[in-house]
């Protein structure tokens, strides 16, 4: 659920041409970015920070077949086991004609099943509360998130990305992960004077 | 980087006029937060009438029975599954936008998805209605569903294309719903982000499930979108086929016929079509995106209105051409009287049809029609004309006569409470199209940055000058590799 408090230095780039070559040069000096929060998909940006491929796609495979599976063993069951029904004397195990519900049920499975994983993976559902580390990361800015540790010294981190050429830099404590609440309300799991 | 993503100039930019990121969140955004205008305040109003109206009519249906409806036991199917098979078909058009139009990498598709989707959805809600209420006694709807049941268990028959029906459309509304949304959390966090009022930032962060825009989210976002995608488009195509099993598998005169799973599904893609270009001129004009549709989009979806059009003529052509060649007499009859003969009784509504679905879409081989607006709207409705008779030509026509003439069934003609309940469906549809369009971001939002910076008018203009110099330093590398006069490359 949560993560706990901890110290954030967040720069916010305007232009994603900058916000690569950033990236790099954090993490190549050693520093630990937390995460890039940015208004759309930016692609290779996964890649430069170095975030393995999702998986989500073999999820979606395998709920398909779990709907492939399910359609042909039930409707199977139906038909030859517990109510064997003389169609027009056609065949019990009519299978021609089970394709289009299969089919559709393998679609069912597969899109329901991803989005669920996808939901649950991404901590998203009504009700839950992240911090923000800028408001406009959802309209035009790219905002980059490191992770502060003992030896991280804050000053220097923050004329790092300046010279990289964020927008504006600040240092933030802030809570990870998510909790229940609402967007209108000042909630947090933990107080401020709490840690730091 | 800039020529990995570099785009055509041939292209006309996809976006208009000089914009950044934020002015896109503006331009989109804003209507969100403004108060309706008294226009809104009409239409909504007036949708909420005929949804009224359409209660009312279900209301005298299902206390009064189907003999409401001025069905007979010769034509057991009029209006009621002519209007279902219409709003089904109208509801394919945002599936396919988003889906198969995004594994075609059309980067077009954009600027329309997110309201033709909102379509698809709401058609797929009115089209459900009508098998619905058309069962009669409403109460024992849930007899389609396969549960072990009380009579038995005696389950549904899985062979039948009228369950394959259940399972095809509440399997497309509801993927259809989760690849819309899932889009949709995004821009609602945009939303509410920009947020103001407490009210709206109440609901705008309950709907977008407390989205951040996290790299590692948007990694398995695209992922999720592209195999929704690939799943979403074979389901499209399954559901009008299935539909059109409805007909095709039963033994009735001018149903009977194999060609129709491929020429019903062009029809709905030619119907949906139509329907996005009627709702995307209006918003366009009214909500003043004109940037973002622009005569572009419109004229990429006329090429597919008198592409599918034109399949669809095709396929009236060989139905009629084999319904000659097979030499079957029934078969025949269906389409040479029932349908072809104009002085027949419903003879008009088959040469209606040929008119607004064959001739009038091949208007749109000229360009300059193609990116006319009134033109184009004018044609969007004479098609979803013409489509609604096509299902109208192919039900009644094919059942008002049949095997035995003694029960031939010539003066049908709906009852004032089908038409209301028809009615009743537009009222329906555009009450969730006015909440939509004010209350949703109509364009989405996201995908529109993403193509903003290589697509846009002002970005394009720029790329040009990349693209020279480029070019130019490339040939005289090429040329001074080739006779070796310079060491181009140090090694």
């Amino acid at each position: 659920m949560a993560g706990g408090i901890k110290k954030f230095v967040v720069g916010s780039f305007d232009d994603e041409a900058v916000l690569f070559p950033a990236v790099k040069n954090v993490r190549r000096a050693g520093y630990k970015i937390h995460d890039v929060y940015t208004p759309f998909p930016i692609h290779g940006l996964d890649h430069a920070m170095g975030i393995r491929e999702t998986s989500i796609h073999t999820a979606g495979f395998i709920y398909a077949i779990t709907g492939t599976t399910t359609a042909l063993a039930f409707i199977t069951w139906v038909f030859t086991k517990d109510w064997p029904l003389n169609i027009g004397g056609k065949p019990h195990f009519a299978l021609p004609a089970w394709i289009p519900i299969t089919f559709e049920l393998t679609v069912l499975f597969s899109a329901i099943g991803m989005v669920l994983t996808f939901c649950y993976l991404c901590n998203l559902a009504p009700f839950v509360k992240k911090h923000h580390f800028h408001l406009r990361a959802t309209d035009d800015l790219f905002v980059m998130a490191i992770e502060c540790t003992d030896r991280t010294n804050e000053t220097e981190l923050e004329s790092f990305l300046q010279n990289a050429g964020a927008k504006e830099v600040n240092i933030q404590i802030a809570e990870t992960g998510w909790w229940i609440g609402r967007y209108d309300r000042e909630q947090k799991l933990y107080s401020d004077e709490a840690g730091y | 980087m800039s020529l990995l993503k570099y785009e055509s100039q041939q292209r006309e930019p996809l976006v208009d006029g000089d914009k950044d990121y934020h002015q896109v969140t503006e331009d989109i955004i804003g209507p969100i937060e403004m108060k309706p205008s008294r226009l809104w305040y009409i239409g909504f109003f007036i949708s909420i009438g005929l949804l009224l109206f359409g209660v009312y009519s279900i209301y005298r249906e299902v206390t009064y029975g189907i003999g409401q409806w001025n069905l007979n036991k010769t034509i057991g199917w009029g209006w009621d599954i002519t209007n279902f098979v219409w709003w089904v078909g109208i509801g394919h058009a945002g599936t396919l936008i988003s889906a198969i139009l995004l594994l075609f990498r059309q980067g077009w598709r954009t600027g329309v998805n997110r309201a033709a989707e909102a379509m698809t959805i709401f058609a797929v809600m009115c089209a459900g209605q009508f098998p619905i209420w058309h069962m009669g006694r409403v109460w024992m709807a849930f007899f389609v569903l396969p549960y072990a049941n009380s009579r038995g268990p005696l389950w549904v028959n899985f062979n039948s294309p009228l369950l394959w029906d259940v399972f095809a459309i509440s399997t497309y509304f509801t993927v259809s719903l989760l690849f819309w949304y899932s889009g949709l959390l995004p821009d609602f966090a945009t939303v509410r982000d920009r947020a103001k009022t407490k009210l709206r930032k109440m609901l705008y962060g309950v709907a977008a499930f407390g989205w951040t825009g996290s790299t590692k989210h948007w990694q398995r976002h695209e992922s999720l979108s592209l195999v929704l995608a690939g799943l979403s488009t074979p389901l499209v195509l399954s559901v009008h086929t299935i539909v059109s099993f409805d007909f095709a598998t039963s033994i009735v005169p001018g149903w009977h016929t194999t060609i129709f799973p491929p020429y019903f599904v062009a029809g709905a893609i030619f119907s949906g079509f139509a329907m996005v270009q009627t709702l995307l001129i209006v918003v366009r004009k009214v909500m003043n995106l004109k940037d973002y549709i622009t005569l572009g989009h419109i004229e990429a979806m006329n090429k597919v209105i008198v592409l599918t059009g034109s399949i669809v003529g095709c396929a009236y052509l060989t139905e009629l051409f084999i319904a000659w060649y097979g030499q079957n007499p029934y078969e025949w009859y269906a389409f040479s009287q029932n349908r072809a003969n104009i002085f027949s009784p419903y003879g008009w509504s088959y040469w209606l049809m040929m008119f607004c679905n064959v001739v009038s879409p091949q208007l749109f081989w000229s360009r300059k029609l193609r990116r006319n607006i009134t033109v184009t709207f004018f044609m969007s409705i004479i098609v979803n004309i013409g489509m609604w008779y096509e299902r109208f030509v192919i039900i009644v026509t094919s059942v008002y006569r049949d095997y035995l003439p003694s029960s031939w069934s010539t003066y049908y003609s709906p009852s004032i409470y089908e038409i209301g309940f028809y009615l009743g469906t537009f009222g329906l549809f555009f009450t969730c199209f006015f909440l939509f369009a004010k209350y949703f971001p109509v364009i989405a939002l996201a995908e529109i940055k993403s193509i903003l910076k290589t697509t846009g008018e002002n970005y394009k203009a720029k790329m040009t000058d990349i693209e020279k110099m480029d070019a130019e330093k490339f040939y005289i590398e090429e040329v001074e590799h080739a006779h070796g006069t310079a060491p181009a490359h140090a090694h």
